[in-house]
């Protein structure tokens, strides 16, 4: 039997990065899963949640509830949008407490659920992993991401210097407190660079654009590049850059 | 009600303070040196004991029953002090602290003092207010002392003079210290010795001392305070009179209660399996120690955080100072850019709750600021001994803040209304075609300046240019839409209308039979004949900005 699975694309990957909500489904369709993208999905009111906007946030928590009720699993590529949703929701609403019981950040998905750290993905380059602090205090995915990224063949992975150091986005932190926020920004370039890695990945696009925008900015040539994205990589049907 | 010292007059809210400290080329460098030294310390010693957790979720229930009973143990704590000669006074908040204590050193005729390094004393202004009865308070701890020489504020609950490194600190002794040789070298040893030297002849002719309290056990009415230095030592047992100024939450009911903190605290501050010194008394003894001894209970915006039910746990703390280690912000601005005698993640929840209720504009806009310097990573509650969310209570005290500020700035305009588009699937959808035409001031895919707020970001970052097409676009295009799970018969979300132009009815026409022409510009290719040939695709695709089909 095939698991029926509601994709949770998050309001910036459907917006900004459709290349890693399209990997997702590619990944778990590959994988056996039957994928379905609620289309009433909007944004899971992370953002108004954590600068101090919980009115808001509850009804956006709320709409999604309903989006994605009845559903076996809820996916997300992000470990923030997932661990507000399983993490925060249970406070926020009486109707927003069951999805938060059936949603999963990407990596937990694939391992825990599907019980797989090879998901038969090809990717010859030199990568290293930012474990974004959601993901690795908030829902404590620990190494599975490292597993997974293990197991690609042709993937040479280097360990990242302060790795467990938050990149500096935090959301609107990254306005509120913007000379902050790029101080911290600069010292996980410098870990980046420092590996020699050619593109850095992670379990969430929101810590990825920042230090992707960052990289950028300097013309690095390092690319930031969702952990989905490797895995739905393959020799038959490679990643290419779209941009 | 007067001004809380807990915060510097005058200082700036944290975004501008932190630009400064962010430029100070010196203060970066000490700051990485000591918090990544003492950070890798910590994370050893307390890697040693396999009931690590198990010791921060015993002190989190022993503090949360203190403040849960804080009556009945503070009542104990009084009787037990009583019992063996000391006095305990009551403070509600720094002025009468700080009157209390004046009056008891005036009663010594003393005109100096010296101190045991204490947070409660610096949280009161204790020695600006001294100086002002004309009495000189020394502090005997050696970075407290440094900052003191240096007329400078504290940048660290633990290490107030963190900020500092042995050059700037030799400089501050030649300059400041009584005796100092001109020509003192910048080497810890000879820094050390000059320090004690100096505080030597101070702690014997001081007739009275001051103290703050790490913990008291109501039991017996004992006080303690750990340390590394010794200093405490002598101040507690060579003057005459001791006066220790305690916060109200110090409390712990038993001795089997101390022996947690007592693990928890030197491991989390200092990274040592035990501090150096640790002294306790009881009261007074005859011939040994202080003859006089007075307890001060402060409360000081106390009681009004035990009111705040998230708000409360704040009051565990007890002053470990891993959290400001730990922390990304703190490590980058520094302590005083928090504008308080308590920075880092802790200050940035204690100080706006002990300070709340402010009538001073600017020291309610640095309060209102404070729970908003940082990225909430969560590395702070890693590391907390009596395991205060600070996260949480973060989140908890920005609600406050934005409350406070009310509907109508530029922020909360801008929240409502993205609240107002996403609580709608096709507004949203509609959003997202807005932010198409960002792809105009693209260059190679990436978008390099917006004007403001957007500036924020792009001023260091670059953002990717919008896609040609949204994921729900193609998803659309590609697989149709999904209707929820549990209920199909819900119709599903309407797709946005190219606005008010003729077309509309069309539009309706075209939306009832599942074929409407999708972001992309293009009718599905799998839906049969289209309803209309290419000239409407065409006019579609001008009107939506030449999206590729």
């Amino acid at each position: 039997m095939t698991t029926r699975v509601a994709l949770m694309a998050t309001c910036l990957t459907d917006t900004l990065y459709p290349d890693t909500a399209r990997a997702v489904v590619r990944l778990l369709e590959r994988l056996g899963c039957d994928v379905e993208f609620p289309d009433a999905q909007t944004c899971c009111g992370q953002m108004h949640y954590n600068t101090g906007y919980r009115r808001q946030a509850t009804t956006l928590a709320r709409h999604t509830a309903r989006t994605f009720d009845g559903y076996d699993a809820v996916v997300a590529p992000s470990g923030s949008c997932a661990g507000m949703v399983r993490d925060l929701y249970p406070g926020l609403h009486r109707s927003t407490v069951r999805v938060a019981g059936r949603t999963y950040e990407l990596s937990e998905f694939l391992v825990d659920v599907l019980g797989v750290t090879d998901v038969g993905a090809y990717f010859p380059h030199r990568v290293t992993y930012h474990p974004t602090c959601h993901s690795l205090r908030m829902l404590g995915v620990g190494d599975k991401p490292l597993r997974l990224l293990r197991a690609v063949r042709g993937l040479d992975l280097v360990e990242l210097p302060g790795a467990r150091e938050c990149c500096g986005f935090g959301g609107t932190f990254a306005l509120k407190n913007a000379d902050t926020s790029t101080a911290m920004l600069a010292d996980k370039m410098q870990g980046v660079l420092d590996t020699g890695a050619r593109v850095v990945t992670a379990g969430d696009n929101s810590c990825l654009m920042h230090i992707g925008g960052g990289l950028s900015r300097l013309n690095t040539g390092v690319r930031a590049l969702h952990l989905a994205e490797i895995l739905a990589s393959t020799e038959e049907e490679p990643w290419v850059a779209t941009r | 009600m007067g001004r809380n010292p807990v915060t510097w007059l005058g200082s700036p809210t944290f975004p501008s303070a932190a630009r400064a400290a962010l430029a100070d080329t010196q203060l970066r460098g000490n700051l990485a040196h000591a918090t990544g030294t003492i950070r890798t310390k910590r994370a050893a010693v307390v890697s040693e004991l396999p009931d690590w957790e198990r010791l921060r979720l015993a002190g989190e229930a022993i503090k949360d029953d203190v403040l849960a009973n804080l009556d009945t143990h503070l009542t104990r704590l009084e009787a037990a002090v009583t019992a063996r000669g000391g006095v305990v006074h009551w403070a509600r908040d720094a002025a009468e602290a700080n009157e209390i204590v004046l009056g008891l050193v005036r009663a010594a005729e003393a005109s100096e003092v010296v101190k045991v390094k204490s947070m409660a004393t610096a949280e009161i202004g204790l020695n600006e207010a001294l100086a002002a009865g004309g009495v000189s308070a020394v502090e005997t701890d050696l970075a407290e002392l440094i900052v003191q020489l240096g007329d400078d504020r504290p940048s660290h609950i633990l290490v107030p003079a963190i900020h500092r490194n042995r050059a700037e600190i030799r400089d501050i002794f030649r300059a400041t210290m009584p005796g100092a040789s001109p020509s003192l070298s910048d080497s810890p040893a000879d820094l050390a010795e000059a320090a004690r030297a100096h505080l030597r002849r101070k702690f014997l002719s001081a007739k009275v001392a001051i103290s703050g309290a790490n913990f008291a056990v109501a039991d017996t009415g004992s006080v303690v305070v750990v340390e590394s230095e010794g200093n405490g030592r002598m101040c507690l047992t060579l003057p005459r009179t001791l006066i220790t100024v305690m916060g109200l939450e110090k409390v712990v009911p038993t001795w089997r209660d101390l022996e947690v903190f007592l693990q928890l605290l030197p491991r989390s501050s200092t990274a040592e399996r035990m501090n150096p010194y640790t002294s306790v008394w009881s009261g007074v003894t005859p011939g040994d120690g202080p003859s006089e001894f007075h307890l001060v209970l402060l409360d000081n915006g106390r009681t009004a955080t035990l009111a705040d039910e998230v708000g409360r746990q704040a009051l565990r703390c007890i002053r470990c100072s891993a959290c400001l280690n730990v922390c990304p912000v703190y490590e980058r601005t520094g302590g005083q850019a928090y504008g308080s005698v308590y920075p880092g993640p802790i200050g940035a929840i204690l100080t706006p709750q002990l300070g709340a209720g402010t009538d001073d504009p600017s020291t309610a806009s640095l309060l209102r600021s404070l729970p908003f310097a940082s990225s909430l990573c969560g590395a702070c509650y890693e590391v907390c001994p009596v395991r205060i969310d600070i996260p949480e209570v973060l989140v908890h005290l920005r609600s406050r803040s934005v409350t406070e500020k009310g509907p109508y700035t530029p922020e909360a305009v801008a929240m409502a209304a993205a609240s107002w588009v996403m609580t709608s699937p096709s507004r949203f959808r509609l959003a997202q075609r807005l932010l198409g035409p960002l792809r105009l001031l693209a260059r190679h895919g990436r978008v390099r300046r917006l004007p403001w707020p957007a500036s924020l970001w792009t001023d260091s970052r670059d953002v990717p240019a919008p896609p040609k097409e949204t994921f729900s676009a193609w998803w659309r295009r590609t697989r149709g839409p999904t209707s929820r799970a549990s209920s199909g018969s819900r119709t599903r979300s309407r797709a946005p209308a190219p606005g008010r132009t003729a077309h509309s009815a069309l539009w309706r026409r075209l939306r009832g039979r599942g074929t409407l022409p999708n972001d992309a510009g293009t009718a599905p290719p799998d839906t049969g004949a289209p309803l209309l040939g290419g000239a409407f695709a065409d006019l579609v695709r001008r009107v939506r900005g030449g999206r590729r089909g």
